[in-house]
């Protein structure tokens, strides 16, 4: 097993306080960043390979340049703490857990953006973590280490999926029905109210701070050649001890399956979701994959949140399937056709199959509306069921078939 | 300027121009619901995508703004499965319920479904319900199903009247537009999502179940409720006359003009048509002697007041013309006037209630020819008149259109005046208490039932144009002015309103240059040194 990094504090009594943190040597990357100029900072997070971890992968440190240069009104840094992803619970450990290593983080990104407010959406129902962080922004405000410069303001979420979109949470945080904005213009030109933003996730940002104390190219050698650092993979379903485990973004998921205990239920492997709920599904066949983004990427899937969700034979996958699409038809934020109207049809046909009142054509249709409605929309949120739709139907087609009279 | 091609055509168009305007340009239509030149940009419906060279997949043409070089193809087998994918997506929860739907015959599912659509349905499940027959307000009703929550609606309350009353509710398959909590439509241009509304679910409370829209006539015209000369088309029922109890104006609507209304109207101006089928319409010339009103024919009218003109001194004449007159009206006016000596001239009367003003369209001035009346020396203050017959100056006093008696104008003086003055002539399309006091009633046509134009409080000259023909025997102003001319020794030389317009054109400055070609449907200015 790899290094911890992101959990080195967990298991310490009052891992959540400001004294229990700096005793653990936290802030003292804030020390040497706060002597840096803002761009070795973010050339630092480029070297280190830093890639978002709440979804989409996308280089932090490229992230970070694309604040314009000559913009002069205020820059903001956003914290998506929004964490929904289907099977995906690491964010809420940090918080609870951790709440100063993201505070310094923030004040890191911070610096490297010149930006003087930050804002941290938390997700509705996360309350124990939102009580943790707040009181940790207190005692930041109380040690002088918030307020100087940079303010944080914690906004609580509401309930819906859509506003862990980086765009539906921006509108949101606005005030505004939490639907994803078209475009262009990317959030770091024209973000929240309407000012250059930076949406980072939680645990994207609780990297920083080792990156600055330990150095980039430690950071870098933990991963892959295009990916630095390990993650938290949340490993939930049919294993012997789920649980949130650290390991290295090269990881292969048979390794982190047994990792978590193995397989329990029956013992034998079906299937697994590799990357939350909107990754495709990956058959017991499919496993020796490094659960790296570009690795699973490769593989036909994604990484995504790195919510592994592990299903034993006894597992229905088209039971599996309602479920998602379920999900999918009530957190459609409803604005652009095709998710609205085709995540709802689907539903109402994988439903259909599951009662045993399937048609022979029901498959191809969904198979047909969900490529047909692929790539169309606004957000990314259609994008991530059309993988399920499709994966789950074209691996374990006949189980479904098993389920449709005369199929 | 970008220069790009649409489907191997090349256009230039100005910077900022999306792809769906500079399609327009070479005649090259994409199929849109969410988008609209008036408000922003939604990017919701995702119908009107189009291949971009060297982009990976269609791309919005509403939020592509054209660049140089850019290469776009809007027919490509791509674009043509991706389009009717998005109408199968718009369609499966709608309920297919044109026969009884007042959209239909102009309902942008229907007509989209036929150019793009053409698909096999494959929806077998319950669709989702929603509420039906939802009145927004005291002009808009909401069927909620027939919605494919294009937002525009939403956007015309938040961007246009800033009133902000409709949202979008709920979430996926189950959003719906509604209003906000407490909240009604009525603002002022409420009907207005009528028009931008692409499907039935918002329908015109006035309008809907009158008469099917293939039924209906167009005739473009100006909106005669203010002094703004929005740009109408007039919606008329001629060919199922047992439709709507005789109605025959069946709706307004806007008419694009880019330097007066945009795609406005408010809706006073929109509802405003109600006196042209009214009840109160005045069918026949008629006299009145002793309480009593008969019929009279044209004939006799005429004589009765040419005979009067010819025989009374200029002093003795008092004249009220209406701002609510085309410019012909008053044109030809003007010349009896003059052939006259007609001294006591007016044409203002001050309203009782200062009409209401806002900083979009609506103006206090609630007369469309103000600008007209006043250029041809017809805008005086009727006070001066009034006063002039209270004195007993006057034995003949002629009004046009006013109900003095509803005015601001002190009710003693004028029922005074009406009472002293021996002959005292109404023209109007209406009935109302000054007519009911009138010796003599000349029935006028409305303004949807002949031509003319009108000349708004900016200066902008404006055609409008006859939809329906007079109702009894009325006849537009400028006739009735014509035929008491000839007897006056004025030969008869204008038998349209045009003929009237080009005189005023060649006599009147203000209006020099001018011709009903010129003007077009969407209007002149006034020459340049009489514009204020």
């Amino acid at each position: 097993m790899a290094e911890i990094v992101l959990m080195r504090n967990f298991s310490h009594p009052d891992s959540h306080t400001l004294n229990a943190y700096r005793a653990n040597g936290g802030y003292a990357a804030w020390d040497k960043a706060r002597e840096m100029e803002p761009a070795a900072i973010t050339e630092a997070v480029k070297k280190a390979n830093l890639r978002g971890l709440g979804g989409a992968g996308f280089p932090t440190g490229m992230k970070w340049s694309f604040i314009p240069k000559t913009h002069t009104g205020p820059v903001y840094l956003v914290v998506n703490a929004d964490e929904g992803e289907p099977g995906t619970f690491k964010d809420r450990y940090l918080l609870e857990r951790d709440p100063h290593a993201l505070i310094e983080g923030m004040l890191i990104a911070a610096r490297a953006i010149r930006c003087t407010l930050g804002f941290v959406y938390i997700r509705g129902e996360y309350v124990q973590p939102w009580r943790r962080f707040s009181a940790a922004v207190q005692e930041a405000y109380d040690a002088g280490l918030l307020g100087r410069g940079f303010d944080v303001i914690v906004h609580r979420g509401a309930g819906a999926y859509i506003c862990g979109e980086e765009t539906g949470l921006l509108s949101s945080l606005e005030g505004k029905k939490g639907w994803p904005k078209i475009k262009p213009p990317f959030p770091a030109i024209k973000g929240a109210f309407g000012q250059p933003t930076i949406v980072n996730n939680v645990e994207t940002l609780c990297c920083v701070p080792p990156i600055i104390t330990r150095g980039a190219e430690w950071f870098a050698g933990l991963g892959t050649k295009t990916q630095g650092g390990t993650r938290m993979y949340s490993v939930s379903g049919r294993v012997k001890k789920p649980a949130v485990y650290e390991a290295s973004v090269s990881i292969t998921l048979r390794r982190l399956i047994e990792t978590a205990g193995g397989v329990s239920g029956t013992g034998r492997l079906k299937a697994v979701v590799p990357g939350g709920g909107s990754a495709a599904i990956l058959t017991a066949d499919e496993i020796d994959v490094a659960m790296d983004v570009d690795g699973l990427k490769a593989a036909g899937s994604m990484i995504g949140s790195a919510g592994v969700v592990v299903m034993d034979e006894s597992v229905s996958i088209p039971e599996a399937l309602m479920v998602l699409a379920r999900f999918y038809a009530h957190e459609s934020c409803g604005q652009c056709t095709p998710c609205r109207e085709s995540t709802g049809w689907i539903y109402k046909m994988v439903h259909r199959i599951v009662d045993g009142r399937g048609h022979k054509e029901d498959l191809d249709t969904i198979l047909d509306v969900a490529k047909r409605g692929a790539g169309t929309t606004i957000c990314a949120f259609y994008d991530g069921a059309v993988g399920p739709y499709i994966s789950y139907i074209e691996k374990f087609r006949s189980e479904f078939e098993a389920l449709i009279p005369h199929a | 300027m970008p220069k790009l091609t649409v489907n191997g055509k090349g256009v230039e168009v100005p910077a900022g121009t999306n792809l769906i305007e500079a399609a327009r340009t070479v005649g090259v239509e994409v199929p849109h619901y969410c988008y609209h030149p008036g408000l922003s940009i939604a990017g919701q419906c995702r119908l009107c995508m189009v291949d971009i060279e060297k982009t990976p997949r269609p791309s919005i043409a509403c939020n592509t703004v054209a660049a140089d070089g850019m290469v776009v193809q809007t027919e490509t087998e791509r674009v043509r499965e991706t389009r009717k994918s998005m109408m199968e997506f718009h369609l499966i929860n709608h309920p297919l319920d044109c026969p009884v739907c007042d959209q239909a015959g102009e309902c942008w599912l229907q007509i989209y479904y036929m150019k793009h659509g053409l698909y096999d349905p494959r929806m077998k499940d319950e669709k989702v319900h929603k509420p039906k027959a939802v009145p927004l307000g005291p002009h808009v009703i909401l069927d909620a199903e027939r919605c494919i929550l294009c937002s525009r609606c939403v956007r015309f309350c938040d961007e246009i009247t800033h009133t902000g009353e409709l949202g979008i509710f709920e979430r996926g398959d189950h959003s719906e537009i509604g209003l906000f909590p407490g909240r009604e439509l009525d603002n002022k241009y409420s009907a207005n999502v009528v028009d931008i509304c692409p499907v039935g679910a918002l329908t015109d409370r006035d309008f809907r179940f009158q008469v099917r829209v293939w039924y209906l006539d167009t005739a473009k015209s100006i909106c005669p409720g203010c002094a703004r000369g929005c740009n109408i088309e007039v919606h008329v029922n001629r060919r199922r006359p047992h439709h709507a109890e005789g109605r025959r104006v069946a709706r307004l609507k806007p008419r694009f003009n880019a330097e007066v209304n945009k795609w406005w109207l408010c809706d006073a101006g929109r509802y405003g048509f109600g006196f042209v089928d009214a009840a109160e319409r005045l069918l026949m010339p008629a006299r009145r002697q002793g309480g009593t009103s008969t019929e009279a024919t044209w004939d006799e009218a005429i004589a009765a007041v040419a005979g009067a003109l010819r025989r009374l001194t200029p002093d003795q004449m008092g004249i009220i013309a209406s701002p609510k007159m085309s410019n012909e009206d008053l044109f030809a006016l003007r010349r009896l006037i003059d052939l006259c000596g007609v001294r006591h001239v007016a044409g203002q009367v001050p309203p009782r209630v200062p009409g209401d003003e806002d900083d979009f369209l609506i103006r206090a001035d609630k007369n469309p020819n103000s600008r007209g009346a006043e250029l041809l020396g017809l805008g005086g203050d009727a006070r001066t008149v009034i006063e002039a017959a209270g004195r007993r100056r006057l034995k003949l006093l002629w009004i046009f259109g006013h109900d003095l008696l509803a005015s601001a104008l002190p009710e003693p003086d004028v029922l005074e005046a009406l009472r002293v003055v021996d002959t005292v002539v109404f023209t109007g399309s209406n009935a109302n208490w000054t007519s009911a006091h009138s010796h003599w009633v000349l029935p006028a046509a409305a303004w949807v039932e002949r031509e003319g134009t009108y000349t708004s409080f900016e200066g902008r000259v404006q055609r409008f144009r006859q939809a329906i023909e007079p109702l009894g025997q009325s006849l537009a102003e400028w006739e009735i002015v014509t035929r008491i001319l000839a007897p006056l020794g004025e030969a008869p030389s204008a038998t349209r309103a045009e003929h009237w317009f080009r005189q005023l054109a060649a006599s009147v400055p203000a209006f020099a240059g001018l011709s009903y070609q010129l003007i077009g449907d969407s209007g002149r200015p006034l020459a340049e040194a009489a514009r204020t």
